[in-house]
């Protein structure tokens, strides 16, 4: 069970502290991820850490890092060229949305990451897409360079917490943004990935709107150290979040994240 | 068809053949030993490093060693260790990361072949412990390469309990004393003291254990004492408890005043799930050396208890309060491990109750869920 060697093939500054890498097998590389699934990554004498994939095209493995503690502002330092150790892929998949479903996907800040690969793979598809995104400042918006082709078949909307000057869009939670979004609360599924106080109000608007339990999917975080099921940290209840999540569905993981401190 | 086998029995001096015919098979042997006060698990040399003689009392947060009137050698109920500290060791190193001048990082899974153990002495309730623990850890989709390789071709000679403890209820979770149907071990063992010395009745549970069985010089017995030992042990059961629907009860009791009750008194000081012979969470370390190129990860158990175990960046602990941890540790034992695994995490060794300082009984905080679930259905 030890990391497979990568090299870093591109790295794209997204925001202050976060960093999109384009990984690249050095020799072989691992069985086929899938979106929602995640990779542990390990930075040479750092440690590794559990990470979404925030793109796959063919072999190569998007992860867009923020740096928030040791190995994640090492992989973040990381440049092209330079080597990186990658276990996976682990945990459950985003599920595919019934055909003529639309799609609304609710982010905050850096749960956008994983939710990329889903709002790709929308825009190939008939039915709405509906894009909510929510940050604390307009400086950490993340796929600026994305932004306008999915604005050319999607409903894009951005809203932040603190907005400095220049700033012309809403402000404020991004459940606000749920009355206005373009989707069929009857005929959608919903992909959430956020901190879990805006999940939770969030899922509340949801399920009041009509949208079923199993129509609303997640991608919880939990503290990981092997992703294969022996570490025991990534527990909510009876789910072990490294096996049975990330991504997992309200009807499985409303119970649990309904106690504090579960 | 075959008459049943006849039942078999060996002396004290059938015990040492015993050990020495594991010695020449290449097995390291771990078994029960008196040290630091207390009966340890270690590598023995011989059979006379067993704890002839040596009993213990156990109560919550006790544990003493006591002096017995024969010579018995398995007459004590469980120290502070358990066999996961031979199979899921405490430390261990994963892998090593060497980083060459140009960049390139070659990592080496540590992979040393495990000792060839023999484990002796392990307890019916113990070894639903190991039995837990296997699917834990290698039942999976994916196999603990450090569990595995330890605990591949481990031989298991179980010894049934006659003997139990203050703070035992193995019959309340049905593991013990005696060796329930359907055990995989190589060779049991009952032991009985009596005027002509030490006796123990021996029978085979495996290929390995037939073949071994064959070489010690054994004789014939009715089994009827060995039998009777047994079952006076289940009726000598320091603690009981009702283990019925465990699982629904835990689930329950999320917003149970007891576990405020038990924080008030809990130092959150993780011993229960050191001792604990089923807890198996772990943490990892980063080590390099001087050159910073060498680069070292490793394994350490880690405990539910601890702050840092739910740590999330941007929120802190997730179980930052002395109940939800303790809440954790109890309502995963006995209830999310059937979820996760599908069994009950708990074989009644009762470790947790003598190895914590201030004495919570698992027994007893069950009791006053139920209570207090029964209490709040009934209004």
């Amino acid at each position: 069970m030890t990391p497979v060697p990568y090299r870093v093939a591109d790295r794209r500054q997204e925001s202050a502290d976060t960093v999109t890498l384009t990984l690249a097998p050095a020799a072989h590389a691992l069985p086929p991820f899938r979106p929602g699934q995640f990779a542990m990554l390990y930075a040479f004498g750092v440690g590794e850490a559990p990470l979404s994939v925030s793109g796959i095209s063919g072999n190569l493995l998007h992860h867009t890092v923020r740096a928030v503690g040791k190995v994640s502002e090492a992989l973040c330092r990381a440049e092209p060229g330079n080597w990186i150790g990658v276990r996976g892929p682990y945990g459950t998949a985003w599920p595919t949305p019934p055909a003529g479903d639309d799609v609304l996907v609710v982010a905050g800040g850096i749960g956008l990451a994983p939710l990329r690969p889903v709002i790709v793979e929308s825009l190939a598809r008939s039915g709405r897409l509906s894009v909510l995104v929510g940050y604390r400042e307009p400086g950490e918006q993340l796929f600026p360079a994305e932004l306008p082709l999915w604005r050319r078949r999607a409903q894009v909307l951005v809203t932040v917490d603190r907005p400095t000057p220049g700033w012309q869009g809403p402000v404020g939670l991004v459940t606000a943004l749920l009355d206005t979004a373009d989707c069929r609360t009857d005929r959608c599924t919903a992909f959430l990935c956020g901190p879990e106080p805006m999940m939770r109000a969030t899922v509340g608007e949801l399920l009041r709107r009509g949208v079923p339990a199993e129509r609303i999917v997640l991608s919880l975080e939990r503290n990981m150290h092997c992703g294969t099921g022996w570490c025991g940290h990534c527990q909510l209840g009876p789910l072990l979040l490294c096996r049975d999540g990330p991504v997992v569905d309200w009807a499985r993981a409303g119970e649990p994240l309904s106690v504090s401190e579960r | 068809m075959n008459a049943p086998a006849p039942l078999a029995e060996i002396d004290e001096s059938g015990l040492a053949a015993l050990f020495d015919a594991l010695v020449r098979r290449g097995r390291t042997v771990v078994g029960p030993t008196v040290k630091d006060d207390a009966i340890v698990l270690a590598e023995l040399g011989s059979a006379a490093e067993l704890p002839h003689g040596w009993g213990v009392e156990t109560e919550p947060g006790g544990y003493r060693l006591r002096p017995r009137t024969d010579r018995a050698a398995f007459a004590h109920s469980a120290g502070p260790q358990s066999w996961k500290t031979f199979l899921h060791p405490p430390r261990a190193r994963l892998w090593q990361a060497d980083r060459a001048s140009d960049g390139t990082v070659t990592v080496r899974e540590d992979d040393a072949p495990a000792p060839r153990y023999a484990f002796l002495g392990v307890r019916p309730c113990d070894l639903r412990a190991i039995a837990v623990q296997d699917r834990v850890l290698t039942a999976g989709a994916y196999r603990d390469p450090v569990y595995g390789r330890r605990r591949d071709g481990v031989f298991l000679i179980v010894v049934e309990c006659t003997e139990p403890g203050g703070v035992c209820f193995c019959t309340s979770m049905g593991t013990g004393p005696g060796l329930p149907e359907g055990s995989a071990f190589d060779l049991a063992l009952t032991e009985t003291a009596g005027p002509g010395g030490l006796s123990y009745l021996i029978r085979a549970g495996s290929p390995e254990g037939s073949e071994l069985l064959a070489e010690l010089p054994a004789r014939p017995t009715d089994g009827v004492r060995a039998r009777a030992a047994v079952a006076g042990a289940a009726g000598r059961m320091g603690r009981e408890v009702d283990a019925s629907d465990l699982r629904a009860l835990m689930a329950g009791t999320m917003t149970a005043e007891r576990w405020n009750q038990v924080a008030d008194r809990c130092l959150t000081c993780g011993n229960c799930t050191m001792v604990c012979p089923t807890c198996f969470c772990t943490t990892t370390e980063e080590t390099t050396d001087l050159t910073g190129d060498h680069a070292e990860r490793w394994r350490r158990w880690d405990s539910c208890f601890d702050l840092d175990f739910s740590h999330l960046h941007g929120v802190g602990p997730v179980r930052s309060s002395a109940r939800s941890r303790y809440r954790q540790w109890l309502t995963h034992k006995l209830g999310t491990w059937y979820d996760q695994f599908g069994s009950s995490g708990c074989v009644g060794c009762g470790r947790c109750i003598a190895w914590c300082p201030v004495g919570i009984d698992i027994t007893e905080e069950v009791t006053a869920l139920r209570a207090e679930s029964g209490a709040a259905g009934a209004r």
